[in-house]
């Protein structure tokens, strides 16, 4: 199994008390293989994904990446584990402002030292932008900062992407491009696929579906 | 090295941003160090003119009262076995300057006394016969045989202004023949006899008394140098702060793709470096100009302020170089560590907010208020305990920095209440609006507050000073003529000369001392109306001037009353052992020696030696200039031995204006520093709020209408700051007056209010503020509505 979450556990502090947003929730993906984790607002479900990428540390319970337990591994570990072995996406695109279409392209390659086998050019012709590397992100539309990100996130071949409502800033059209784009690259790729949405139609193109309702999955 | 180059490319981007960090270093690097230049330079001079012909390594004989003392002495010592060496010293007056003339003696000179060239025979001769002496390269150019001097060669080591010469010739022309000021002693050089009765041996000293004296000078100009710095750091903490709230999402986003948090940290610690280095680099070379530009009004003010001789020109050091730079990469560092401790204690997955920045919370601003008025309180502590020049700088930079640290609070709280009474919707948006923006201003306006009142202050510091030494000139000048008799027996008969013209003759005679293990200066005063009519006393016992006429009473300055704590009715005792009372205490401002004065005939009877030469002269107006020309024509006395009333005022004023000039250089420049400051906050922001100005905009305000309310804006910031600088700068007045001057000078002055000056200076502040704030606003008029247009597109 590429990730494993093992009955996690996690609260916040609120106003009132703690609040419960995971109550033991367990969920493995295997590599190749595409999740979609769908449930309400609040369900809890960018806390899990946060959670596998290790953004974030659970109450209880483990989360391994590629066999390794991020709990016990200290911050740069952590931070080792996200530049290694997994790729993400956000839905706010997140790129780097300052820095060109292709740098932005490259970054996380670089970051992991996997630059040596990367072909920018072809990536970028892959994702369809090509003649936009000499860009800064705040001249893209949307869905291109989006394939940007993508690019980003699958440049070094990671074994696992992890993606939160990757379309969710999109227009429809756009989004499906977008993610007809994601889907087949991580195919490609052989990769791991955990995507966050709250789209049924978007999660019905994923192998399997998981749902999340009041913190535990149905 | 990726990581840097992500971070750097954040400044390609934002050049504005770049070179308001690089240059609001770069300031307060060039003024702190432009000060500290001058500092270490005139320390320098200090320590050469000890060090001059090895005096700081050679023991001497002196008077024991300071005074001059026959050269027979010497003869008696040499014969007795002593390895000492003559030395006359005295100040002569060349080609409108004064020449501090150095005479020895070459030939029994210790080698290291003695200048280097005299080891060669003909050059030995030529010194003897007079026609050589030496001094500092730039004074040789200046005073070479210039009448009375000889030639003068150049002589590296010797300090500016100093001319040595043969101890004949220069006893001849100091009017000392036969006397001398101190024999140098030879290491080891003791004799087997004791020595004789009066003299004493003084082990060899360091920069000594000059050094001393001119401290609080010194102190004064670091107190100035430390303001910029910290205005300057503002600027630069606006801008580090500001960079890394625009970069939240960036480190979000770095952090999510693997960077670790010590990596990051390490980074921008780097990228901070960079900048500071580069920053530093243009900081020291700007510091130099400040300096080289401001070190000869301070050389001047040191020669006639202390009699210190310091050089007119800079020389370039390497430590002070690396001094500066340390100053930047500390001052950035200190300016980015508040950011810094934020981004090491943000959670990874903290909400980026790219206008964060703008946004003061409740909480931050209370901690800001509780540290201003805790600041405040330290400062009201230590007026109170008012001890001493170090404290009372501390209650000045505590009272600064708490008000300032005020003003955000303050300024917040009035724009509420002009919100709330605001009528129509254009004002309540106008206010409300300044009111959101105000954080991202509060940097630079508490950099202008400080600048302003460090202005008013200072100034009225300056101008109350003015006020009180003219006041203190015109009555302590009121005599209508000065003549000085060049030697003794001239002395005597100009008094003769003078008692037949029917005039009041008021001798000024006056020995150097040693008091209390300072330099000191005693006069004698004959009784006459004229000290009883003038001289304002600050404290006194009854009928003091006929208590000093009875010769058991002396007369003190205000600086030794207040360095010893001797008040009327004290018990002093004068060098020799003479035991005296206080009678009054006198004003004597401008001079940073301790005084006395006793009866005339006291001070003949104590030093049988004193000069005789400076008399005062009592005559109706209207006949001083035919008695000055009959001193000339009939008496036989030059012109350049009287000076009458006028140029002595004149020339007193002069030396009070100098003094100020360097204040008031810095004065300025602290000005232009803040007015930097608002120009690259405004420049800042006018980028940032777009978002809040593009809805005004679509509803119907012109970009024009948007720019003068930009404009206006700006320009009520800095009028609401003026309002606030004035009572913080007569604060800050009062302090220099009643706690730095005294611990500094020994003098407390009377505070004046100079209402029209303040005026002027609010005026320039409004005008910096309009001009900071013009080309921002020029910018939004110009802005393509297309630009306003994409705060609509990128919302979603």
């Amino acid at each position: 199994m590429v990730l494993v979450a093992d009955d996690i556990w996690k609260s916040f502090s609120s106003g009132t008390g703690r609040s419960e947003v995971l109550r033991g929730v367990s969920l493995s993906v295997a590599a190749g293989e595409s999740v979609a984790l769908t449930g309400e607002s609040g369900s809890g479900k960018s806390t899990l994904l946060h959670l596998c990428a290790g953004l974030d540390v659970p109450d209880a319970g483990e989360v391994r990446v590629g066999g390794q337990a991020l709990a016990a591994l200290s911050d740069a570990a952590r931070a080792k584990v996200r530049r290694d072995q997994i790729g993400l996406v956000f839905q706010q695109f997140n790129l780097i402002p300052s820095l060109t279409v292709g740098r932005n392209l490259s970054f996380q390659a670089r970051l992991s030292g996997r630059e040596g086998g990367l072909r920018i050019e072809a990536l970028a012709e892959r994702l369809g932008l090509e003649n936009l590397l000499e860009r800064y992100p705040e001249e893209l539309s949307g869905g291109q900062q989006q394939r940007v990100a993508i690019g980003r996130a699958l440049a070094a071949g990671p074994p696992l992407i992890l993606a939160d409502e990757p379309t969710g800033s999109l227009d429809e059209a756009t989004g499906d491009k977008v993610m007809d784009l994601l889907l087949e690259l991580v195919r490609e790729s052989g990769a791991a696929l955990l995507m966050v949405t709250h789209s049924e139609r978007l999660a019905a193109r994923l192998s399997r579906r998981v749902h999340l309702r009041a913190g535990q999955l149905e | 090295m990726i990581v840097l180059r992500a971070l750097l490319s954040h400044w390609v981007q934002r050049p504005v941003q770049l070179a308001s960090l690089l240059l609001g270093l770069a300031l307060a690097t060039a003024l702190f160090t432009g000060v500290q230049a001058i500092n270490a330079e005139a320390r320098t001079s200090y320590a050469r003119a000890a060090a001059m012909l090895g005096q700081d390594q050679l023991s001497r004989i002196e008077a024991e009262d300071g005074q001059l003392f026959d050269q027979a002495s010497f003869v008696k010592l040499r014969r007795a076995g002593w390895k000492v060496s003559p030395v006359v010293e005295g100040e002569l007056r060349v080609a409108g300057s004064t020449a501090r003339l150095m005479g020895v003696e070459p030939v029994s000179a210790p080698a290291s006394a003695a200048p280097a060239p005299l080891a060669e025979t003909n050059e030995l001769l030529r010194f003897l016969q007079g026609n050589v002496g030496f001094a500092a390269p730039a004074t040789a150019a200046n005073w070479s045989s210039i009448d009375p001097l000889p030639e003068l060669r150049p002589l590296e080591g010797l300090i500016e202004g100093v001319v040595l010469l043969d101890i004949g010739q220069a006893q001849r022309l100091l009017g000392m023949e036969g006397q001398i000021s101190h024999l140098v002693l030879a290491d080891g050089g003791e004799g087997a006899s004791a020595l004789p009765q009066g003299l004493v041996i003084r082990p060899p000293g360091g920069a000594g008394d000059v050094a001393r004296l001119t401290d609080s000078f010194h102190l004064n100009l670091t107190a100035f140098g430390l303001l910029s710095f910290v205005v300057g750091l503002f600027i630069v903490h606006g801008a580090v702060g500001l960079a890394f709230e625009q970069r939240r999402a960036m480190f979000r986003t770095l952090r999510a793709l693997g960077v670790p948090l010590n990596g990051l940290m390490a980074s921008l610690l780097t990228e901070l470096l960079v900048l500071a280095f580069l920053a530093g680099v243009v900081g020291v070379a700007l510091g130099y100009l400040v300096a080289s530009l401001l070190l000869p009004d301070v050389s001047a003010t040191l020669r006639g302020l202390y009699g210190a001789s310091v050089a007119s020109s800079l020389s370039l050091q390497p430590s002070w170089w690396l001094g500066g730079l340390a100053v930047s990469l500390i001052g950035a560092l200190i300016a980015a560590g508040q950011s810094l401790w934020r981004l090491a204690s943000m959670p990874l997955l903290a909400p980026a907010q790219p206008r964060a920045w703008m946004r003061a919370s409740e909480r931050g601003m209370r901690m800001q208020l509780g540290a201003g008025i805790a600041l405040l309180g330290i400062s009201g502590l230590l007026i109170w305990q008012a001890q001493g020049l170090v404290t009372g700088f501390a209650a000045l930079g505590t009272l600064l920095l708490g008000a300032a640290l005020c003003l955000p609070v303050l300024l917040g709280w009035v724009l509420q209440r002009l919100t709330a009474a605001a009528r129509g919707v254009g004002r309540e948006w106008f206010w409300a609006d300044t009111g959101q923006q105000l954080p991202g201003v509060s940097l630079a306006l508490m950099a202008l507050l400080l600048a302003l009142s460090a202005n008013i202050g200072v100034g009225t510091m300056v101008s109350s000073f003015r006020m009180t030494f003219v006041e203190w000139l015109d009555q302590r000048l009121s005599s209508e003529l000065y003549a000085t008799a060049r030697d003794q027996a001239e002395g005597e008969a100009l008094r003769a000369w003078l008692a037949d013209q029917d005039v009041d003759v008021l001798p000024i005679w006056n020995v150097k001392v040693e008091l209390f293990n300072a330099p000191a200066e005693l006069f004698g005063v004959t009784d006459h109306p004229t000290y009883r009519q003038n001289w304002r006393l600050l404290q006194a016992l009854e009928a003091p001037w006929d208590k000093l006429a009875a010769g058991d009473h002396v007369m003190i300055n205000e600086q030794l009353a207040r360095r010893e704590g001797l008040w009327p009715g004290d018990a002093l005792t004068l060098p020799n052992g003479r035991a005296m009372t206080v009678a009054g205490v006198y004003g004597d401002y401008g001079n940073p020696l301790a005084q006395l004065h006793v009866t005339t005939d006291l001070l003949v009877q104590l030093y049988p030696d004193v000069p005789r030469l400076r008399h005062a002269v009592r005559v109706a107006p209207d006949q001083a200039e035919a008695l000055r020309q009959a001193l000339i024509t009939d008496f036989g006395l030059p012109a350049s031995q009287m000076i009458d009333q006028a140029s002595i005022k004149q020339a007193s004023l002069n030396v009070f204006e100098r003094t100020f000039t360097v204040t008031a250089a810095l004065n300025v420049l602290t000005m232009a520093v803040a007015g930097f400051a608002l120009l690259t906050s405004l420049l800042t922001l006018s980028g940032m709020r777009l978002p809040q100005l593009a809805p005004v905009w679509a509803m119907g305000w012109t970009r024009r209408r948007l720019a003068g309310a930009e404009l206006l804006r700006a320009i009520l910031l800095a009028g609401f700051v003026m309002v606030c600088a004035v009572p913080l700068g007569l604060a800050l007045s009062w302090i220099l007056l009643n706690v730095v001057n005294v611990a500094a000078f020994g003098w407390q002055l009377p505070m004046f209010l100079f209402p029209g000056q303040w005026a002027t200076l609010g005026l320039l502040a409004l005008v910096v503020a309009g001009l900071a704030a013009l080309w921002p606003a020029w910018r939004l008029s110009k802005l393509p509505p297309a630009e306003l247009l994409k705060v609509f597109a990128n919302e979603r």
